[in-house]
């Protein structure tokens, strides 16, 4: 990384660190939250589905049960932090268990074999707790935003520099190699499984941090409601409109998705959706790499202006 | 005791045709152009509002309204070729089908809360005058609307058999699937045969939907579920082979019809989404399904 870069990401976080001292909106920090919420989970889907190619439909899985151990642990007394620890690593042995059937999966079984996981405890954990974590009053009365804000920032730097520490590593590597070529890979002696189940892990584990966190976040909602399958399509969406397989890519779809669905809600209301698909396809559609692309796009573009071919012949020489 | 038992035999082979012509319409698309639809659940709900709405407004009857329901999906799903999956064609295999995943995604949230705005989040039934009635054999009930269910199911499944087996256009759809670039070496229109089992797809969508309604109900958000039940049915089956991935279908309506009698809960799905991920990590071909290379 260029120390110019360094410079204004070390920046960035720290504008981010004093926002809560500026700004006195809840509403304003909520979103921010948001963003940070989607950011950690759309990292951490990416280190799965998008440096190792394997398309997760069971996400909400993991985040779930960092959701459900995080809030019961934490009601129990346990302290949040060790709670939503725990809850990372309950996603973590879930990984691991369902990880060495479900990687005989390839592609598109894979998908729905990981969709049809995350369904059947959505089901379960919506008939063994069929009631509202509804928070104790004494824990009511002491809510602040504020903390839950560091959570969720810390959360978001941890796993983007992680995803950034993988993507420039020998790891990284290798689970790229995975994703273009699987035997290629093999031949040259990565192991595919290993790598698939780390990314796996990693991915899980910092999901259902994520979900420990919502856990601590949210006041009261269905136990069910965090293994719903829409967290993972919302995961899939944000990494694919921002760029799949990069570090920036889901920062930057994350970032769209909670300023465009806000915006929308409040200037169309009910079509919010409607217009949100719309503009998912149109992304799938023209700018296949994501928003990240317009980028590289546009510094090609400028390169071609700034110096033209010189072996292109122009018509006027055969004259 | 055997009676309830065979009796939720019955309910399961009725609800399991339903998730079988699903999954045909869904498998017939993938099977044929690698287009995953997961919209198609969502077109299997506007099949079931069309339905509902001819009904309610002009007074005819569900079984009756099955053409002109098929004639609006066919419409619908020709907009959707034309705009978007005809633009996937030409892509490798495996991005043809993220893309179209993608694609789905997308439609399902437009398709789901147009519905939503249009007809509200309501559920919506019918009740004919045939409605609630049901012969009886060896003592165990037959619920008309089921039963004939079961039978336009057959129908629409050996109607394409024979398609696919006896006609000209049958036997190029065929051949695209064996190797799309010979066979539009020996001069099939590849993207003829694309929209031609596409909107298979959606026709079959809109039956099943049809059906869905007179024998349940239906309302926006049933898509997703829909799409499930199909993805996993056509999974169960294995590819390229529609009579068994009817049969499947009608084995994990089977299933989930006595896990209800059985186990008390609404656990009926985790039991049946259970058997599909242990027949899958041992068959990953499929029940029915030829083993790859």
């Amino acid at each position: 990384m260029r120390s110019l870069q360094i410079i204004s990401i070390a920046l960035l976080i720290i504008v981010l660190i004093c926002l809560p001292l500026v700004i006195e909106k809840d509403s304003t920090i909520n979103l921010f939250i948001l963003v940070f919420l989607y950011v950690a989970l759309a990292s951490s889907w990416n280190i799965l589905g998008g440096f190792t190619g394997q398309t997760s439909l069971g996400h909400a899985a993991f985040f779930g049960l960092g959701a459900l151990a995080t809030r019961l642990l934490w009601i129990d007394g346990f302290p949040i932090l060790p709670s939503i620890l725990a809850g990372g690593l309950l996603a973590v042995v879930f990984a691991l268990l369902i990880g060495v059937p479900s990687f005989r999966l390839k592609g598109v079984y894979f998908a729905i074999g990981t969709l049809a996981l995350a369904q059947i405890l959505y089901i379960t954990v919506g008939n063994v707790f069929p009631t509202i974590a509804a928070l104790p009053v004494e824990d009511l009365s002491a809510y602040q935003l504020t903390p839950r804000y560091y959570l969720f920032l810390g959360l978001a730097v941890v796993v983007v520099g992680v995803a950034y520490l993988i993507s420039n590593s020998k790891l990284g590597l290798g689970m790229m190699a995975v994703r273009e070529e699987e035997d290629a890979a093999e031949s040259l002696g990565v192991s595919a499984l290993r790598h698939k189940l780390l990314a796996l892990a990693i991915s899980a584990f910092f999901t259902g941090l994520a979900g420990g966190g919502f856990a601590y976040y949210h006041v009261s909602y269905y136990f069910q409601f965090p293994f719903s399958p829409i967290w993972s399509l919302d995961m899939l969406t944000m990494v694919y409109i921002g760029g799949t397989g990069t570090v920036a890519g889901p920062i930057i779809g994350a970032v769209f998705f909670v300023v465009m669905k806000n915006f929308l809600v409040r200037n169309v209301g009910e079509y919010h959706l409607i217009i949100f698909g719309t503009l998912f396809i149109l992304v799938v559609l023209f700018l296949p790499g994501g928003i990240i692309s317009i980028w590289k796009i546009a510094r090609k573009a400028l390169k071609r202006q700034a110096k033209p071919p010189d072996y292109q012949l122009s018509p006027e020489k055969y004259d | 005791m055997f009676e309830a038992v065979a009796q939720n035999l019955i309910f399961g082979i009725l609800l399991g045709a339903l998730y079988g012509l699903g999954a045909v319409g869904i498998a017939m698309v993938f099977g044929v152009t690698k287009f995953l639809n997961v919209a198609h659940g969502e077109l299997l709900m506007l099949g079931g509002y069309a339905t509902f709405w001819l009904f309610s407004l002009f007074n005819i009857d569900p079984f009756l309204a099955l053409p002109l329901t098929i004639v609006f999906l066919l419409l619908i799903g020709a907009v959707l070729y034309k705009l978007l999956f005809s633009r996937m064609v030409k892509l490798a295999e495996e991005e043809k089908i993220k893309n179209t995943m993608l694609i789905g995604f997308g439609l399902t949230l437009i398709l789901q809360n147009i519905a939503l705005t249009l007809w509200s989040a309501d559920d919506r039934g019918i009740t004919t005058s045939y409605s609630g009635q049901a012969f009886t054999l060896m003592g165990l009930r037959f619920p008309y609307l089921r039963v004939a269910g079961l039978v336009i199911s057959l129908v629409c499944l050996f109607a394409l058999h024979l398609f696919l087996r006896r006609t000209y256009t049958g036997k190029a759809i065929r051949a695209t699937v064996l190797d799309w670039e010979a066979a539009s070496l020996v001069g099939i229109d590849v993207h003829k045969v694309y929209l031609l089992s596409f909107l298979i797809g959606t026709a079959l969508a809109g039956v099943a939907g049809a059906l869905v309604l007179v024998t349940f109900s239906v309302e926006p958000a049933m898509g997703m579920h829909w799409t499930l039940k199909s993805l996993i049915v056509m999974v169960l089956g294995g590819a390229g082979n529609f009579i068994g991935t009817f049969f499947a279908g009608i084995l994990l309506g089977t299933v989930e019809s006595v896990t209800a009698f059985f186990i008390p809960g609404n656990y009926r799905q985790v039991v049946g989404l259970l058997i599909f991920l242990l027949i899958l990590s041992f068959r990953p071909q499929g029940l029915f399904g030829r083993k790859e290379r």
